[in-house]
């Protein structure tokens, strides 16, 4: 029980990484990115194959922010004249390129097979359940320090000019905001983000195949910062933990119901989770914890 | 007199109908100009064309010195040249004074190291800006409502924001394109007394306004476009009396 436990407290880090990678983007500068199934998948495999070529862990997880940032750079590029339902369809399909491009380049990522024997840091020298305990308290830190960061950007200037280009980014143009500029940023810090949370992830369970990269994943993310509250990291992070938290928890609901078959199971649990984010979108559609506007400081001298 | 900006035969045209066919003109640097002319006349065309909106298909446009036709607008921001929109436009979830500060001028908290991870000149900047932005806000008698979101202010508060945020950018020309449309009578003066204000500490303003008796109270010269052409220029008077202008609001007679 300690060490599911663990192991669920261990995922919602992840996920709460990809919720603020997504809140950036969609909270911070108003791009819809479907995609971000496809930048988590890029990560995992980006440390698990410099890892395996025999690099140290973090130069692993050094190659998945960086080949994440090149490729979200790519992805803006790719999408500069898109907005709004065209850039989620664009970034969307993306995410499913990564996915038949791990599938069928076997060379590199051994295709449906997956990479196996993924580095597990210090896990021979702490043992499964100290690892276990030692990788939860590296991935929280993890999200702690991005959140903290995050945080500092929002309440920024800088952050003031992003969420100016997501309310209306012609406007912000004639505010002087060089809007590409801004956007271009934010996609590749966000695509880093959720990089190194497939990096982490890849190295957490030690295997990973194209399976573990379905647009589920982004889907799940929207919901959590949806209900944690779409502009604002601390939403984000506690929208990731909730969902993950929900998710884990429909699996014991459904024992209680008897008389199903596996398969029912597994779709009642999906349907659980819509029910949920019905709910959520009625009775709070702001999120949890809504963006706040920050007040004005007082002035020195009246 | 200077020019502050200076239009020589711009030219501009949508699918072959030719909106601007050569617009010349001169805001003089310190004048309270006022742009008229009838509907269609291109006058918002010619504020769009030389805001950054749309590019110009031919001519030149000069702020001060340097040649700024076809820059985008953040560039004509950055260089001095600040306008508003007929329809007040605002970001809904920014509150008044997060308005005043996105346009502030010159934030070097606006780089993404200085956002992340805190500069001692961004935050420098930032204080100025907040005493700037409640010095204006004062001015403009928008103090009370700082912390709201625009969308929750009445339409002449908007306009007065739009004003309020052009003047943090620390404008060298201000582009106003109809500042005190649907604003009941009594707010209008009062922002027709707020630019006279501005204007009389020196802020160059180009006004469009449909209001005859606010431009001749407030505008000198007035310059007179029609069909996409500079018709005439001169003081309200002299432009009244012009027999081409009353054809041009009247129609030609037969």
């Amino acid at each position: 029980m300690l060490s599911y436990l663990i192991f669920t407290l261990t995922l919602c880090g992840i996920y709460a990484l990809l919720a603020l990678s997504l809140n950036l983007i969609w909270g911070g500068v108003g791009l819809v990115n479907l995609g971000l199934a496809g930048f988590f998948a890029v990560g995992a495999y980006a440390s698990a194959i410099a890892t395996g070529a025999g690099a140290p862990v973090v130069i692993g997880w050094g190659a998945a922010l960086v080949v994440g940032a090149v490729v979200g750079l790519i992805v803006t590029f790719a999408t500069l004249r898109l907005r709004d339902d065209y850039l989620a369809i664009v970034t969307l399909g993306f995410a499913e390129v990564i996915r038949l491009v791990a599938l069928n380049e076997r060379w590199l990522t051994n295709g449906s097979d997956g990479l196996p024997g993924i580095k597990a840091p210090l896990k021979a020298e702490l043992g499964l359940q100290g690892f276990s305990l030692f990788y939860l308290g590296l991935v929280t830190l993890i999200v702690l320090l991005v959140w903290f960061l995050l945080r500092r950007l929002d309440l920024s200037a800088y952050g003031r000019a992003m969420k100016a280009i997501r309310e209306d980014q012609q406007l912000a143009a004639f505010a002087g905001k060089p809007v590409l500029r801004f956007k271009l940023q934010a996609f590749a810090v966000s695509a880093a983000i959720a990089a190194l949370s497939g990096a982490l992830y890849a190295h957490f369970q030690s295997y990973i195949s194209p399976d573990h990269f379905q647009p589920l994943i982004t889907i799940y993310i929207f919901l959590a910062v949806t209900a944690g509250g779409v502009g604002r990291p601390s939403g984000a992070v506690f929208g990731a933990y909730l969902v993950v938290i929900f998710l884990e928890a429909t699996r014991f609901a459904t024992e209680w119901v008897p008389g199903l078959q596996p398969v029912q199971i597994a779709a009642l649990r999906e349907m659980m989770i819509g029910v949920a984010l019905i709910l959520v979108l009625h009775l709070r559609p702001q999120g949890i914890m809504p963006e706040r506007i920050p007040k004005a400081p007082a002035p020195s001298a009246p | 007199m200077t020019a502050s900006l200076r239009i020589t035969g711009l030219k501009l045209d949508f699918y072959g109908v030719h909106v601007l066919r050569g617009v010349d003109l001169e805001v003089p640097e310190g004048s309270f100009t006022g742009l008229i002319g009838p509907n269609g006349a291109g006058k918002s065309t010619l504020f769009n064309a030389i805001s950054g909106l749309y590019r110009p298909k031919g001519g030149t446009v000069h702020l001060g010195a340097g040649e700024t036709t076809g820059l985008p607008p953040e560039k004509l921001v950055a260089a001095g040249l600040v306008r508003s929109f007929q329809l007040a436009r605002g970001f809904p979830k920014l509150s008044v004074f997060q308005h005043l500060m996105l346009y502030g001028a010159g934030q070097p908290g606006e780089s993404l190291l200085a956002g992340v991870f805190g500069s001692r000149a961004a935050s420098r900047r930032e204080a100025e800006l907040a005493e700037r932005a409640h010095a204006i806000a004062r001015r403009l008698k928008l103090d009370h409502v700082l912390d709201n979101p625009v969308t929750a202010l009445s339409g002449g508060q908007k306009k007065l924001v739009e004003i309020g945020r052009a003047l943090m950018a620390d404008p060298k020309v201000l582009l106003l394109d109809e500042p005190m449309a649907g604003v009941n009578p009594t707010l209008a003066d009062e922002i027709a007394a707020h630019l006279t204000g501005l204007n009389a500490d020196g802020l160059t303003i180009c006004l469009i306004e449909h209001d005859m008796a606010l431009i001749k109270r407030l505008c000198h010269p007035v310059i007179v476009l029609a069909e996409g052409q500079t018709l005439t220029r001169g003081s309200f008077e002299e432009v009244a009396a012009d027999p081409r202008v009353q054809e041009a609001y009247l129609g030609r007679r037969h």
